[in-house]
């Protein structure tokens, strides 16, 4: 097995303190966050973290059973790149003489679907979305023009086979777990989890 | 005048103004707490003040020091099943708790710590004894919250006690800023918290594992128990013997597991893990199908993860869902209570009997015997040992006293050789290793099973970090015997240099002081015995002086501990020396 890119998204209460309490599960095994998102979720009182690492998958699911246990938290999932759609924001700033000058910016910035936010007398700020690869190649495109600053988001993400969580939260709520509550993802998949 | 604890006796419909402190105070006593362990100080006085008024209902401890005040609110929380409650102040207060927190998570031990905080006003000033005490305990609690406004003391208490006592056990701490506990607010009563919607104390079980598990043990040749404190804490002893003895199946415990099944049991197989018995180690290598109960597959157990039990098909049945799969992968993971997974897994299981398996067990046994046990318990010339020290105690005792041990060789020791009854009778620092828990761990038990005789084992190192507590043996009048086992080594430490370092000594050789006089200057008696034909003797004096007593024992200097099983090493290359 080979570490890859994980997407871990977990579902919480509001609390202060909570976003520490994840954090350390990370640090004390020496695991690099390689990008963190956090907001409320369409579930009012319920946030939702968007956490990407890179690991070896067993490594993942400790991790994401060592989330789930914390009282705080509803729900964890781990999802590989195949399994999401996600997107990265991103800003860009740029002198706006320059790209007065050279009309070739500005179709340069609608190739890559970038739509101006901000235009002031000195400077432009032009954004954009896309994966990791595609905001980068954007900024090597701009350094030639004088590219002033640049800001990239943490990674938001939705889950392919994800039903939402509005269901989810009646059976939390809920003091009695019911029978269709999967406690056990791995039910089912014996064979294709344990090894033994 | 109407005081606060006539509030929560009766069904409350208005609501009455009292302040944050009093509403703590009625917390506790609705959750059935009747002790406190715990240290006043500035940022926890308006509760110190409140408690003067309750004196009736709540018994305060007055310890000498805060990790003190923990490890006894584990030593009574692991005595008695209830949830051992913890006062300390803001700042040293606070942090001197964090050891007894660590200690308690990784053993999961129910804990309730309120810790004062400085005026919520103040908080990020670097105020006067403030310190982060959330962030810095997250990582050992299993939760902790900060409470700045007293309208939140009710319910976040309720839910304290929930968290602590359900699913796994652990430690949580409740911080309560001084604005709070002065704060006067309207008090609706106390409800007791069962449902928290992001807490799934107990995993839903499911039948069709329970089914897998039982099918592979009415299969198995040479099926092996091994089990752990899950066992204890889900008051399952009952049902665990009855799903033994209908198995028929050999059994062997952790540390922690210690005292679930009497040590007489016919299927009792003895210890696991790096001095543990020999048969139980060796035959984790050769048994068929492996049934971990209520353990998580601590390191010191399994020794060498990639040679542990490969054979094996492993059947693990666990209240918590993170310890299946992190160290040793189940063929089958049973989630749940063992107090509800047994039975359920007893029902569907054949009556059978291994009578050639458990011959095999035995035969390690007389192996071990004959090189260890016999010279460690009947020795005939040199020094006292270690063992002969616990064969004497359990003569008297029979086994029904609490044991309490500290860390170290005497540790190992007193779970290899005390002889146990009954159930939560073997007390000590398992996963954190704690040296100088046994002392105030042993009042602790004294206070939650006060019924029962408690003998602390405790060697020269350990003694020396917590005697302080003496202090508070002292003042309550408390009853327990003090067992020093001296080799005037740090002996654990002191084995592995001889056996990994060419003998390199390096500062091992702890002084002591002079115990019987330490012990006498606070008004408790003591002697100390050097001669094997004294030994009996003094022991007896000690379990029936009628108040508490030290007794220092002068045993073998180089002594070590065997069976071992070295550090990356397989249980089955474990050594008889």
């Amino acid at each position: 097995m080979q570490k890859q890119e994980f997407t871990i998204t977990v579902y919480t209460e509001n609390h202060i303190g909570l976003l520490n309490r994840i954090a350390v599960i990370f640090s004390r095994r020496k695991i690099n966050i390689e990008s963190l998102n956090t907001s409320p979720s369409e579930v009012e009182g319920i946030h939702r973290f968007t956490i990407v690492i890179d690991e070896l998958e067993e490594v993942v699911r400790k991790l994401v059973r060592q989330i789930e246990k914390q009282v705080e938290v509803l729900k964890a999932y781990y999802n590989t790149n195949d399994e999401i759609v996600w997107q990265e924001l991103a800003l860009y700033k740029v002198s706006t003489d320059e790209i007065a000058e050279k009309v070739k910016v500005e179709r340069l910035l609608r190739e890559y679907g970038a739509r101006a936010v901000v235009i002031r007398k000195d400077y432009t700020i032009f954004e954009t979305s896309g994966h990791r690869e595609e905001t980068n190649r954007l900024i090597r495109v701009l350094e030639p023009y004088g590219l002033i600053e640049f800001v990239r988001s943490a990674r938001v993400a939705i889950i392919k086979a994800s039903s939402g969580f509005h269901e989810k939260i009646k059976e939390f709520e809920a003091t009695d777990p019911s029978d269709d509550l999967i406690e056990n993802e791995y039910l089912g998949k014996q064979q294709e989890i344990f090894s033994m | 005048m109407e005081t606060a604890i006539d509030i929560i006796e009766k069904p409350v419909k208005e609501t009455i103004k009292i302040t944050g402190s009093q509403a703590l105070l009625n917390a506790l006593i609705a959750e059935n707490v009747d002790t406190i362990f715990g240290y006043p100080g500035g940022a926890i006085m308006p509760i110190y003040d409140a408690l003067y008024d309750y004196h009736e209902q709540l018994k305060h401890i007055l310890v000498r020091h805060e990790q003190g005040g923990i490890h006894a609110a584990q030593g009574f929380a692991r005595a008695s099943g209830k949830v051992g409650v913890v006062f300390a102040t803001s700042g040293p207060g606070a942090t001197n708790l964090v050891t007894g927190l660590a200690d308690a998570q990784i053993d999961s031990t129910p804990l309730v710590c309120i810790t004062g905080q400085v005026f919520a006003h103040l908080l990020g000033t670097d105020a006067f004894q403030e310190t982060d005490v959330i962030n810095i305990t997250t990582p050992v609690t299993k939760w902790n919250y900060q409470i700045t406004d007293a309208c939140e003391i009710p319910e976040v208490l309720a839910k304290a006690f929930y968290i602590a006592r359900s699913g796994r056990p652990g430690p949580v701490l409740i911080d309560i800023t001084k604005n709070a506990q002065l704060q006067l607010f309207d008090y609706a009563g106390y409800q007791s918290c069962d449902h928290i919607r992001s807490y799934r104390p107990k995993p839903y079980i499911r039948k069709e594992f329970i089914e897998a598990a039982a099918a592979l043990i009415n299969a198995a040749e040479k099926p092996f128990v091994i089990f752990g404190q899950g066992v204890i804490l889900g008051n399952a002893e009952q049902e665990f013997k009855a799903f033994l003895e209908k198995s028929g199946i050999p059994a062997a415990w952790t540390i922690l597991g210690l005292s679930a099944l009497p040590t007489d049991h016919p299927l009792n197989m003895g210890m696991l893990g790096m001095h543990g018995n020999y048969g139980p180690n060796v035959m984790t290598n050769e048994c068929d199908v492996l049934i971990a109960i209520g353990m998580r597959f601590d390191d010191r157990v399994t020794g060498r993860l990639d040679k542990y039990a490969k054979q094996a098909k492993v059947i693990h049945l666990d209240i918590d869902p993170s310890e299946i799969d992190k160290n040793v992968k189940a063929t089958v993971g049973v989630w749940g209570d063992c107090k509800e997974t047994l039975p359920m897994l007893t029902r569907l299981i054949q009556t059978k009997v291994y009578p050639q398996w458990i011959e095999k067990f035995r035969a390690y046994q007389k192996e071990e015997e004959k090189e260890v046990i016999v010279n460690e318990l009947y020795p005939s010339e040199g020094q006292i040992s270690m063992g002969e020290v616990l064969r004497v105690l359990n003569e008297l005792t029979k086994g029904e006293a609490i044991v309490v041990s500290d860390v170290g060789q005497h540790q190992m020791v007193a779970c290899r050789y005390a002889k146990f009854n009954q159930t939560r009778s073997n007390i000590t620092s398992g996963g954190l290793g704690t040296m100088g828990f046994a002392l105030p761990a042993a009042i602790g038990a004294k206070f939650g099973a006060p019924e029962r005789a408690v003998v602390a084992v405790i060697g020269d190192g350990g003694i020396q970090m917590t005697i302080q507590e003496l202090g508070t043996i002292m003042q309550t009048g408390i009853d327990i015997k003090i067992l020093i086992l001296n080799n005037q080594f740090l002996g654990m430490v002191r084995q592995w240099q001889q056996l990994f370092h060419d003998k390199r000594y390096s500062f091992v050789d702890i002084a002591s002081p002079n115990y019987v006089t330490v012990a006498r200057g606070y008004g408790i008696s003591g002697e100390t015995v050097k001669e094997r034909n004294h030994l009996k003797d003094a022991l007896q004096r000690m379990l029936s002086h009628r108040e508490s007593y030290l007794l220092e024992v002068m045993v073998g200097k180089e002594n070590n501990v065997f069976p071992m099983v070295p550090q990356g090493c397989s249980v089955s290359e474990i050594r008889l020396k």
